[in-house]
């Protein structure tokens, strides 16, 4: 589903409904096969820190966005985002919350840590495919990403 | 040391010798006084009982103008060491006899002086008239004595006057040193205890009573005052004491309460830990599930439409709504979660100006609506300002909600008194409700209309109830089918 050259959208999700509902949201617009899922927060760690086992990481792939759920098997969203934003090599890459927590204490804390953006899932799935798409839209054509 | 600074031996000392040393010195002068005066009469009389026999004997020498006579009756007066000047005028005043025959010229008046005696430049001098039986006076004898006498009886009597004086100043003196401590003593007792008793504080000390004179009753007085500070000073150290049994006890009782009240504080955030949790999960896991049914039964409606039939296109229609509904219920919920979790953050509100931007945020949302505002100018409040705008837009948004089917609809905000404090009221003239079921108006998910008449979860007034509870206010509500509804509130 995805081709190693285009990776441009990272989604760290585990809920696979959630997942499918998301790339459907994307196949609308033609994002979708821009699109790598990590299943837990460890495989997205992997994804950019990994010894070298992980098949994306060799050829130095940096996507545009990473959309990172909070609760995550393994590891968690928040702790992700930590690694990420203190690390020199993946600091400047934009990360979107994307979940369904709506609590204060998980908003200060995401934006504390250098999220770029949080987004509530609405319930409502058109709502929530809006929201998707034009999350794509926003960070993949509209958004200057760091070279 | 000045006087008044004299131990008071010393003074009782001084007084007692002082006054009898001056009682003393005034009785010597007096004594010493009249024997110089006596002894001077005694004197003057002496020499002019001796001038006059001497007059009467030299009456033949001057008659007969004897010289040699005269000068051998004035020699008798040899007998008299005091004597020391003697001579006798004839009757034209001039010296005709002197004594003793060596005498110096000019030691004598030069002319007989004023008859009679008197005491002149240290001497006792005398005219005294010579004269005939018949009374023709012959000239004048003129005697002048020495006062050594005088001086010698004097000087004896100063001599007895000093040491009887020093003698009885020592008597008095030693005499004192016994009698002064009949009232020293009783006073320097007084004293010494007196200093027992500030510098130690010891109020059992007494003073010994001596005797039953003032000082007498002065000590007593002075024991009965310490035996009365004595028991105040017991009853106070008791009652200290009791007091200080009674603090540690409170003390005691007041860190067994605190101990509970952490306990209950330790058990109070645990159960909001896990309320919190509870949150947490109802507000991630319920709305994942929801949200694929809602997203799945859209992805049947967009992909299978063809397959499905008008009520199954229906059908799933309902699904998504009901989802929908369930999804505005947890938010609903959760936000009355947090606001029982949230913490208070107390300061001026102004309600008046709150308000305000309430209408004007609710007249934005639904620009086709014509809605009259009533609202109060200046009614603060002190209260949490995030919690307190959560009331009001749920009381103003019940109420513009509410008025939906009135042709004129109104909505004020304002205040009332209300037993001596202030409450405030959102009124409307919407469709109010039946007072019978008033009571359930505050309930979670109690509602007193269908969905399809109003909106609504039934959450809302649960919330704001215990927004108005947290500041420790009080909320009802007044109103009739039809006739609109009020709500009142104090903070």
């Amino acid at each position: 589903m995805t081709n190693q050259q285009q990776v441009e959208i990272l989604l760290v999700e585990d809920n696979p409904t959630d997942v499918e509902l998301t790339l459907r949201a994307f196949k609308a617009r033609n994002f979708a096969n821009q699109v790598f899922v990590a299943r837990d927060g460890a495989e997205a760690l992997d994804f950019f820190f990994g010894d070298g086992s992980h098949p994306l990481r060799d050829i130095g792939v940096v996507p545009k966005v990473v959309l990172l759920d909070l609760k995550l098997p393994k590891v968690d969203g928040l702790e992700v985002l930590r690694r990420l934003k203190a690390d020199e090599r993946t600091r400047a890459i934009p990360v979107v919350i994307l979940t369904s927590s709506r609590e204060e204490p998980d908003i200060a804390a995401a934006y504390r840590l250098g999220a770029n953006s949080y987004i509530v899932k609405p319930v409502d799935f058109e709502a929530f495919a809006r929201a998707v798409s034009e999350v794509g839209l926003y960070w993949l054509l509209l958004n200057e990403p760091p070279r | 040391m000045s006087l008044r600074d004299w131990p008071i031996r010393q003074k009782l000392t001084a007084m007692l010798v002082l006054s009898s040393g001056l009682v003393l010195l005034l009785t010597s002068a007096a004594l010493v006084g009249y024997q110089y005066w006596s002894f001077r009469q005694t004197m003057r009389s002496t020499l002019s009982v001796r001038g006059s026999i001497l007059a009467t004997n030299s009456t033949a020498s001057l008659a007969f103008a004897n010289d040699a006579d005269a000068r051998e009756l004035l020699s008798a007066l040899r007998a008299d060491p005091h004597i020391v000047a003697a001579a006798l005028y004839d009757r034209n005043g001039r010296l005709f006899a002197t004594y003793p025959g060596d005498l110096p010229g000019g030691a004598l008046p030069a002319a007989p002086g004023p008859d009679g005696y008197r005491f002149q430049r240290g001497n006792l001098i005398g005219f005294q008239p010579v004269a005939e039986a018949g009374g023709q006076r012959l000239g004048t004898l003129y005697l002048a004595s020495d006062l050594a006498a005088v001086d010698a009886t004097l000087r004896l009597s100063g001599v007895i006057a000093v040491a009887v004086l020093t003698v009885a100043l020592l008597a008095a003196y030693l005499l004192s040193r016994v009698l002064q401590g009949a009232i020293s003593q009783p006073v320097l007792m007084l004293a010494e205890t007196a200093r027992a008793v500030s510098d130690r504080r010891d109020y059992s000390v007494r003073a010994a009573k001596l005797g039953e004179d003032e000082l007498g009753v002065l000590t007593d007085a002075f024991n009965h005052m310490l035996s009365r500070i004595e028991a105040q000073d017991r009853a106070l150290r008791e009652s200290k004491e009791g007091l200080e049994q009674r603090v540690a006890e409170r003390t005691h009782e007041l860190e067994e309460r605190n101990e509970a009240l952490r306990h209950n504080a330790a058990q109070l955030l645990a159960a909001n830990t896990e309320l919190d949790a509870f949150a947490y999960s109802v507000s991630h896991d319920l709305r994942a599930p929801l949200r694929s049914i809602d997203g799945f039964s859209q992805v049947l409606l967009e992909d299978y439409a063809a397959q499905l039939d008008e009520a199954g296109r229906d059908s799933l229609r309902r699904v998504r709504a009901a989802t929908q509904r369930m999804g505005t219920l947890i938010d609903d919920l959760l936000k009355l979660a947090r606001v029982t979790r949230v913490e208070m953050r107390t300061e001026f509100v102004d309600l008046s100006v709150m308000a305000r931007e309430i209408a004007a945020e609710l007249q934005r949302a639904t620009p086709d609506r014509q809605v009259e505002f009533a609202i109060a100018q200046g009614l603060e409040a002190r209260g949490d300002a995030r919690l307190l705008r959560v009331a009001l837009e749920n009381l103003l948004g019940n109420s513009w909600k509410y008025t939906a089917k009135r042709t004129k609809p109104k909505i004020e905000f304002g205040s009332i008194e209300e037993n001596g404090g202030r409450a405030f009221l959102v009124r409307d003239n919407g469709a109010g409700f039946d007072m019978r079921y008033a009571d359930k108006l505050f309930g979670v998910f109690q509602r007193l209309h269908s969905v399809s008449e109003f909106e609504g979860t039934g959450v809302g007034l649960a919330t704001v109830r215990r927004i108005i509870t947290r500041h420790g206010g009080r909320i009802w509500a007044e109103g009739a089918v039809d006739q609109g509804a009020t709500f009142y509130f104090t903070l």
